[in-house]
């Protein structure tokens, strides 16, 4: 930037008139051009700096478990982890089955039937998260002699939800239902692939 | 403090004012690095290499953080999950290159900046706090490397850790209970990666607080420049923004293109094949160099080969932690008035064969600890010590200077009309 006019203070230095007569100086096009070019480039960068923190592949390759339920005889539940979170898996008896179909649906918090909550032809099965949607606790009543809480599902200890046998919220402070997760009866029924 | 003439900071927006009165902020940038800085006019691109260090730092915290977030400092585990980072985490792998990488890059950077220094006297009064400053930070710097470097847990972690601690053994006396101590067992393992992963979090925070004061230092007499005449007047300087972002920019896209380079290309090109199998205590790789920035002072380190009153080992612990401890001695070792070697003509031949010499070291240090290697890293260790504690000393002394300019604005413009008194400070120099 040689000045030869003797003058050295910057804001003396003439300025670049543009050629085209636009009122465009060739200094403010480049100053735009390059600040922009560095802006988008540095939000460019933020995308991997973020994204980092979403699961990993490896936490996403574990993010469907299949399970074997022809051991669980009617009355029983297992609990099994998917995405590092308990399931519960519960084979109904009869009894239970009629007690949550006498339920009107209009009584219910979050109205949904026994037949929404599991899958055709395989009713008794109900499959679902063990995990309390008030606040995340695990509700008792998947393991023998656990209270099951006034409905004869789960109950919540945390702060008192009761789930009925189609594990509906009843009472207390929980908004919903146990949440289903999605999974598939492989041919035969006897394993479910969640996730 | 700042030049008289320094613009001041006027906010115009009624929040910035607002601002202003309760927490200046703002202010203290716009002085900083900022139109209220006003900085000598004729800075070439080597003193880009300040605020590319800063930058590099930055980059350093922000991706080292992040990997952090994701590495395990526990023997079994750790180089698993370093993997993990390759493998699995999003964008993991170039987070990681980033990171190794961009610490290649801060030591060029560092290197460049130091020997900016070296050349254009920077480090001469009234500048010396800014120097010693600097080379604290260095000395940081390759303490935080040296301890990241370990962390992998690959076989050159291993041994890299292994063999820079056996230098605190080489002490007498007192040297092997301190090998221990530091490790906290007898070889590297679970315990000396837990700490070395702690003090690699905390050291860069640190250096940020050394960096601080290295600019507070540089802001009291300002910058200096090629010509190495102090800034007289406001027409020796130009305000630091735009002039000078503007400049820096420019740098850190050419630095970003090289860097973006090796991260994207050749990830690998600086780093040893070594570190991607599993430290094994049992077996030793064939080559065991640090990374390429250690190289001038692990050349120092195996040059002495032979007993004289200590034992080898002992000198070469010693000639390595004084060949940068030296530095610190600088200002005093060259008492030369002129600070710009452009002016010394006797000195910047030194200073080349000084380079050139670095430039030796930087080879011989990861070449085979074998001969004709040694007998090089032998002169050019001697060579190294000559320069600073004998020829920099006699030069300074016998050297005759060409005049200088009367002041950066007579260097710049051909002319100065204040310059009647030129003649006589170019005599006194
Ligand atoms: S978490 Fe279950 S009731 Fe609050």
């Amino acid at each position: 930037m040689a000045d030869t006019t003797g003058t050295a203070t910057p804001d003396m230095v003439a300025p670049e008139t543009d050629a085209t007569g636009d009122g465009v100086r060739r200094r403010d096009f480049i100053n735009i051009a390059a600040v922009s070019a560095a802006g988008v480039g540095g939000i460019a960068v933020l995308y991997p700096l973020i994204s980092q923190m979403a699961p990993s592949a490896d936490v996403l390759a574990e993010s469907t478990v299949e399970v074997d339920v022809s051991a669980i005889e009617p009355g029983q539940a297992i609990k099994a982890i998917f995405r590092k979170q308990p399931l519960f898996l519960r084979r109904l008896t009869d009894a239970e089955i009629a007690e949550a179909d006498a339920v009107p649906l209009s009584d219910l918090r979050d109205p949904q039937s026994l037949e929404e909550r599991t899958k055709a032809g395989q009713k008794a099965m109900l499959i679902t998260m063990g995990v309390c949607t008030h606040l995340g606790c695990v509700p008792l009543g998947a393991a023998e002699g656990e209270a099951r809480g006034e409905y004869g599902g789960y109950f919540c200890p945390c702060h008192g939800s009761h789930y009925d046998t189609a594990a509906r919220i009843r009472k207390g402070p929980a908004p919903t239902n146990l949440l289903v997760p999605d999974y598939e009866f492989n041919a035969d029924g006897t394993v479910v692939t969640v996730g | 403090m700042s030049f008289p003439w320094a613009n001041h900071y006027e906010p115009q927006n009624p929040l910035m004012k607002w601002v202003d009165e309760k927490l200046p902020l703002p202010r203290l940038v716009y002085n900083a690095v900022g139109a209220g800085y006003p900085v000598p006019r004729n800075l070439n691109y080597m003193y880009n290499f300040g605020v590319l260090a800063g930058f590099c730092l930055v980059l350093q915290i922000v991706t080292g953080v992040i990997l952090a977030m994701h590495y395990a400092p526990n023997a079994l585990v750790a180089f698993g999950s370093t993997e993990h980072i390759m493998r699995n985490v999003n964008w993991g792998w170039m987070l990681r290159y980033m990171h190794a990488n961009g610490a290649s890059f801060f030591f060029l950077v560092l290197y460049l900046h130091i020997f900016r220094g070296f050349y254009y006297g920077s480090y001469k009064a009234p500048r010396e706090m800014i120097w010693l400053l600097g080379v604290v930070i260095f000395l940081l710097c390759m303490a935080t490397a040296f301890m990241g470097y370990v962390l992998p847990w690959g076989q050159m972690s291993f041994w890299g850790a292994k063999v820079i601690t056996g230098l605190f053994g080489a002490i007498p006396l007192v040297g092997e209970p301190l090998q221990i101590w530091l490790l906290g067992g007898y070889a590297p393992d679970n315990a000396a990666l837990n700490r070395f992963f702690s003090l690699h979090f905390l050291l860069p925070f640190v250096i940020a607080g050394v960096v601080i004061l290295h600019i507070w230092a540089l802001h009291i007499p300002g910058s200096t420049n090629p010509t190495g005449v102090e800034v007289k007047k406001e027409s020796d300087t130009v305000p630091f923004h735009p002039y000078y972002t503007a400049k820096d920019g420019f740098g850190l896209g050419v630095f970003l293109i090289l860097y973006c380079l090796f991260v994207f290309f050749m990830p690998n090109a600086l780093g040893h094949p070594d570190n991607y199998i599993e430290a094994n205590p049992l077996s030793t790789p064939a080559l065991i160099v640090p990374e390429w920035y250690f190289y001038p002072f692990y050349a120092i380190l195996r040059a002495f080969t032979f007993d004289f009153i200590l034992t080898a080992q002992l000198w070469g612990v010693l000639a390595m932690f004084s060949a940068i401890l030296m530095w610190f001695f600088l200002p005093w070792l060259d008492r030369s008035p002129v600070r710009s070697a452009s002016y010394r003509p006797l000195y910047r031949i030194f200073f080349w064969v000084l380079m050139v010499d670095m430039a030796a070291l930087f080879y011989l240090g990861g070449a085979h600890a074998e001969e004709p290697y040694i007998m090089f890293s032998q002169l050019a260790t001697a060579y190294y010590f000559l320069h600073f504690l004998v020829i920099v000393p006699i030069v300074s002394s016998i050297e005759r200077p060409k005049p200088l300019p009367y002041s950066i604005t007579e260097a710049v413009l051909g002319k100065d009309d204040d310059a009647q008194l030129g003649a006589t400070v170019a005599a006194k120099a």
